[in-house]
């Protein structure tokens, strides 16, 4: 033991040191260590999601694939795309100014104050963030006469839904932005507006390129996010089949009228999509400490 | 140089009104966006006045409800400070088969929707589950009960703590382990003594978050607690059962005490966040 020790401070060379990172082989007593993180992993998070690709796929893939495929599950997933797309959308556009702003604006009074409203969305439960377009376009809101007059119809329709997944998912964009625009720094930004280029041509072509990891990781995580959203949308859509069924209220539904199969169903294929998110948002990861 | 001189004022003339266009449009989309929509909570819960909003907390199925959400997101905040610190430990110390795996699997609670989080708990632990008929013939009841609504949260904040260690232990400085290793200390004493103090800010701040996280959870828990008034009925999913009966002022009291709660611990997580950077 000691000698391994000393190895690491370069004391002896003989017998295998720590990888790159510093990291050492677990010995006698540090297994337990080890053995905990890893026992407590596999039956907290590994046990589970195995058992649903079981729940899901033991009647067979033949079942798996034709429940999947029913209208009313095609169109919820259509539903959910819809509306992840448009709140990432949404979030993206003013996201990125939004962290512009609180980086770069040095004179607006009301930064402090407007970075601690952008994390607000993140404390709010998401039932909470569904109840608040009730309170707000329902009788007697503030906003009901303003959507009446509109001919809007906003609760229990399209627009609700999107208006409440883009709130859950709002902070993202401008969470993930914010860093790396403080680190990178306004040389360059200050070089190419000397050099007579517009503000518009200066951040399309030094300020973009310089976030455009961290803006992509804050994409993927919005839209993985909306698209996993249950609390809030549940509150506001009236669950109408068909309509305002998204995936997770198909499977909320299907859990409550003992329909097993097809939630399960449900189920692992977003379990699977959260998959494919989470590897694309690893890359991204990956790139962005190389280029640091 | 000089050539840019003018253009630049002309820049600079200009200015104003496109950077107050900006300042504009961002402030009124984040104030329709989060502001207004907080306040109509906050007037709905009010609108009957003090009394009626304290008539409504004073519900026992209310109360229980609040008691259930901080007693089980207290139990999910300290699993999470012991467990997360190990886990931060295991990862950034050691290298062993599976480390890769498990660094990777750390974050996957963020991306899988909260309400297959549910489901998944109640394939393995359901009473038609893989695990649902030995653990009823033990009499153990994980699903309804308290027991399932800590695992769900457990899964849900699984990766708070051990994202807000790890970065701390990484940067560490390694000579005073190293130190105290050369002078005989052993392996729990250099624990103790040199590595925990060093981590227990950050481990504290992830307990919080995972404390905050776990308030507000509903997905997961919905399917999963079996929801029954005053035994395993947590605040966003009593909530939820007020919106669906139309008590818009209960919902809204709720609401309020629940967002008082969360809003005052992030004020807490954004103090201490200054303090250690000032200092």
């Amino acid at each position: 033991m000691e000698k391994r020790r000393a190895t690491r401070s370069g004391l002896a060379a003989a017998i295998p040191g720590p990888d790159a990172a510093g990291r050492v082989r677990p010995r006698f007593s540090e297994w337990v260590v080890v053995g905990l993180a890893l026992l407590y992993a596999a039956t907290l998070l590994f046990a589970p999601l195995v058992s649903l690709a079981w729940g899901a796929l033991s009647r067979g893939v033949g079942t798996f694939a034709r429940e999947i495929t029913t209208p009313d599950a095609l169109s919820a997933i259509r539903l959910t795309l819809l509306l992840a797309f448009g709140a990432t959308v949404i979030n993206t556009v003013f996201g990125v100014p939004a962290a512009w702003l609180l980086v770069r604006d040095r004179s607006f009074v009301g930064r402090r104050l407007v970075n601690g409203i952008v994390d607000l969305p993140f404390a709010v439960s998401p039932v909470i963030a569904g109840f608040m377009l009730i309170a707000l376009f329902g009788r007697n809101g503030w906003l009901a006469p303003l959507a009446e007059a509109a001919r809007l119809k906003i609760l229990f329709a399209f627009p609700g839904m999107l208006i409440a997944t883009t709130f859950i998912s709002l902070p993202f964009v401008i969470r993930e932005i914010i860093p790396v625009l403080t680190q990178i720094g306004e040389e360059q930004e200050s070089a190419a507006y000397t050099l007579g280029a517009s503000r518009w041509r200066t951040f399309w072509s030094v300020t973009l390129p310089g976030i455009r990891s961290a803006l992509q990781y804050g994409v993927l995580l919005t839209f993985a996010r909306a698209v996993g959203e249950v609390g809030a949308v549940l509150v506001v859509s009236g669950s109408i089949v068909g309509l305002t069924e998204t995936a997770t209220l198909f499977i909320f539904r299907a859990l409550d009228e003992r329909n097993a199969v097809a939630g399960y169903a449900m189920a692992l294929v977003l379990a699977i999509s959260s998959f494919v998110l989470l590897t694309a948002m690893e890359r991204t990861k990956r790139r962005r400490s190389r280029i640091r | 140089m000089s050539s840019a001189r003018p253009r630049r004022a002309m820049h600079d003339a200009r200015r104003p009104w496109g950077l107050w266009g900006l300042r504009g449009a961002v402030v009124s989309y984040l104030v329709l966006m989060i502001v207004v929509p907080l306040l109509a909570v906050f007037q709905r819960g009010f609108s009957g006045g003090l009394r009626a909003f304290a008539r409504e907390l004073a519900n026992p199925i209310a109360f229980d409800a609040l008691k259930l959400t901080v007693l089980t997101a207290a139990i999910t905040a300290a699993v999470n400070l012991v467990m997360g610190t190990l886990t931060a430990y295991a990862l950034t110390r050691y290298e062993f088969p599976g480390r890769s795996v498990l660094d990777r699997l750390v974050d996957m609670p963020f991306a899988i929707p909260t309400l297959v989080t549910g489901v998944m708990l109640v394939v393995l632990y359901g009473p038609t589950g893989v695990l649902g008929g030995w653990l009823e013939a033990r009499h153990i009841s994980v699903i309804f009960a308290k027991p399932g609504i800590v695992l769900a949260l457990l899964f849900v904040t699984y990766p708070f703590v051990i994202r807000t260690v790890q970065p701390v232990l990484l940067e560490a400085e390694r000579a005073e382990e190293e130190a105290a290793f050369t002078i005989g200390a052993s392996k729990w004493t250099n624990f103790r003594l040199i590595v925990l103090p060093t981590i227990f800010p950050a481990a504290a701040s992830g307990a919080l978050l995972s404390f905050a996280r776990s308030l507000g959870e509903f997905g997961s828990i919905v399917v999963i607690a079996g929801n029954i008034p005053r035994r395993t009925l947590t605040v966003p999913v009593h909530i939820y059962g007020q919106v669906e009966a139309h008590n818009e002022r209960g919902a809204s009291a709720m609401s309020i005490v629940l967002l008082a709660l969360s809003f005052g611990l992030l004020w807490i997580l954004d103090w201490r966040q200054h303090r250690k950077r000032s200092s």
